[in-house]
């Protein structure tokens, strides 16, 4: 019975993810080495490539960043107010619940050329919405719980009397911090990381919506992928999406290790 | 380290949890704040030790104010209920924490660690993780850590809990010992009487965030000065209408009295065993229990059941026997006040003049 179920996924599972990898693998091969080579190397292929991993890097860091301190301070900090702590965790899920989308749109609405804020960064200099600004923020709307709520729960569940111990023995926030914090939370972060990138690179809606998908400008991985299919280039398309794929099992491989690091 | 604590209060929420207390401990004293879970005493350590921030009140290390001092400061080594080691370091590593942080020379703090696994009888450990410790080893490690910078105030909560029994006897001792031997001021919460009689120069009594009293154990057990403190401390049976006891008529001149009367305060036996016959009532035995080292009796005197013990020396006396009962005295208290009464049947009516 077991042995039935397991191999049902199994079959499940290769339909779903096997299937598609393969015939993602096999249209980029249509024309052999040459037609996959041709697919990377176009001008417009190499920039979305780059796009997409400035996009990753950036995204990441600030939410590590970001997403440590906001958990952190959801958890540990007693200046916040109970209700307020309620109301931010609650908007922490937002990006879950709402549509890329809509979250794309909603950066549109509030940072468009046409709205007083835009206008006024684009004189500035420094234009959002179809740029690349627009874009990270865009991405890290829709990244943002992925390591807040990987580390939230590592945080409420080593609790604060290693913090506490440390402070009476004369060390401050920062020692603190490194020394006890973040040893215990750091295989977490790994994790939310992975996630958080594997998120970034096959963001799509929200990224569609506030760049614009201008060519060799504010195209990325996905937007192109998306354009060589609707014209037809479905061997550039396969190319470009092998890749991403590749990716794609690489952090997966390096998931399941970072979270038998975690749970050790 | 000389410690003072003035009006100090602290509310959660609405919840008072410490109310207007103070005290003053001398330097190299062990006090033991003894009472209910729930009365405050992790409170008041955890101001002390500056975690926790007072409401109003003023706490004073050498007669200087530390309110405003942060924990980093306030040199206190603290050991926690459930230890808070840091559960990714050796045992040496928890150790040197302190040292490191504090930036001592990597030599003396490789001396200090040495000196301190001897003391706490770790050597041989100090590559362990705590998750490889027993409980009484960790609680060791967490007094090392606690002890290594050298700090003047050593705060220990319920440092014994979460041992078990057997192994909790020896560790109490050799706390005992090794405060001592340190000459380090020392405050450590209980909820075990026993804990706090055996180890402590001075107990005091927390119930509802409030000092109940502070007295040497001797002083406390003698002499309680409050309801609470004679009811917590000890064992007792409490009795409503004590002026029906003989010897203890006087208490009905302050009406609403009661009285508590502990085991030891009973003798009961065969009339042959009593020399003031007068002094003592009727009785007859409702329980008998062996308790290892005597027998626990409990005998009812008209409506009033009394509990008390019997050496295991003297005839066993079996339930329904008849028996006699001398209450030597009993601790009376009412709304306004409290005192200790003696039998008064117990000064022979008769004496004999030479
Ligand atoms: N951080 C806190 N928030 C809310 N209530 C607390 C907090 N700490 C303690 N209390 C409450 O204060 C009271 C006293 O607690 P505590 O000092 O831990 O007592 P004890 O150590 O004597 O058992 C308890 O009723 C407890 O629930
Ligand atoms: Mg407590």
């Amino acid at each position: 019975m077991k042995a039935l179920w397991i191999t049902l996924t199994f079959i499940v599972f290769a339909l779903l993810l096997g299937i598609p990898v393969v015939r993602i693998a096999g249209g980029a091969w249509d024309d052999g080495w040459s037609g996959f080579a041709a697919g990377l190397s176009r001008p417009e292929a190499v920039h979305a490539l780059m796009m997409t991993g400035l996009i990753v890097v950036i995204v990441t860091a600030v939410n590590a960043l970001f997403g440590v301190m906001l958990a952190l301070y959801l958890v540990r900090a007693k200046w916040l107010g109970t209700q307020l702590k309620r109301i931010m965790n609650s908007i922490v899920d937002l990006p879950f619940a709402v549509s890329p989308v809509i979250g794309g749109l909603m950066i549109v609405l509030l940072l468009g050329p046409d709205t007083a804020l835009g206008s006024l960064l684009n004189k500035a200099g420094v234009p959002i919405v179809y740029a690349l600004p627009g874009m990270v923020i865009a991405t890290l709307f829709v990244t943002f719980p992925l390591i807040v709520r990987e580390v939230m729960p590592v945080l409420q569940e080593i609790g604060d009397q290693q913090e506490e111990a440390a402070h009476l023995l004369g060390a401050y926030a920062w020692t603190t911090f490194w020394r006890v914090t973040w040893p215990s939370i750091r295989w977490s972060v790994v994790y939310g990381v992975v996630l958080t990138v594997a998120r970034t690179l096959g963001e799509f809606g929200a990224v569609l919506v506030v760049s614009g998908n201008i060519i060799n400008k504010t195209q990325t991985a996905t937007t192109l992928v998306y354009e060589d299919v609707e014209n037809f280039n479905l061997t550039a398309a396969n190319a470009v999406a092998l890749v991403l794929a590749a990716c794609s099992i690489g952090l997966l491989l390096f998931m399941e290790w970072a979270k038998s690091r975690k749970a050790s | 380290m000389h410690v003072e604590v003035r009006g100090l209060n602290k509310k959660f929420g609405d919840f008072q949890a410490v109310r207007d207390v103070e005290f003053a401990i001398g330097k190299g004293q062990l006090i033991g704040l003894l009472g209910p879970s729930g009365g405050g005493k992790t409170s008041i350590l955890r101001m002390l030790a500056g975690l926790e921030k007072p409401d109003s009140g003023d706490i004073l290390f050498h007669g200087r104010r530390v309110n405003d001092l942060p924990p980093q400061e306030r040199g206190i080594g603290f050991v926690f209920q459930n230890y808070a080691l840091f559960k990714h370091m050796t045992v040496a590593d928890n150790i040197a924490f302190g040292l490191q942080v504090k930036k001592w020379p990597k030599p003396k703090i490789k001396e200090r660690i040495a000196e301190l696994v001897e003391l706490t009888g770790l050597a041989g450990f100090e590559k362990r993780f705590p998750h490889q410790l027993s409980g009484g080893q960790r609680q060791r490690v967490a007094f090392a850590r606690a002890l290594a910078p050298e700090p003047q105030l050593l705060l220990l909560d319920e440092p014994f809990a979460a041992i078990d029994a057997k192994i909790r006897h020896e560790l109490r001792s050799w706390l005992r010992e090794m405060i001592d031997r340190l000459g380090i001021t020392s405050i450590f919460v209980t909820h075990d009487q026993d804990e706090a009689i055996e180890v402590a120069d001075e107990i005091m009594i927390i119930s509802k965030g409030k000092v109940e009293q502070k007295g040497t154990p001797w002083e406390i057990y003698k002499n309680p000065q409050t309801p609470f403190v004679a009811s917590f401390i000890g064992e007792s049976t409490v009795i409503e209408d004590i002026a029906s006891l003989k010897g203890f008529e006087a208490a009905a001149s302050w009406p609403g009295t009661k009285g508590l009367i502990r085991p030891e305060y009973i003798e009961v036996g065969k009339e042959n065993e009593f020399i003031l016959l007068s002094a003592t009532e009727a009785g007859r035995v409702s329980h008998v229990h062996f308790r290892g080292s005597e027998w626990l009796v409990e005998v009812q005197v008209g409506e009033i059941k009394l509990v008390t013990y019997r050496s295991l020396e003297k005839k066993v006396l079996q339930p329904g026997e008849e028996v006699r009962v001398l209450v030597h005295r009993a601790y009376l208290f009412n709304d306004n006040d409290n005192w200790v009464m003696e039998n008064k049947l117990k000064e022979d009516p008769l004496p004999v003049h030479i």
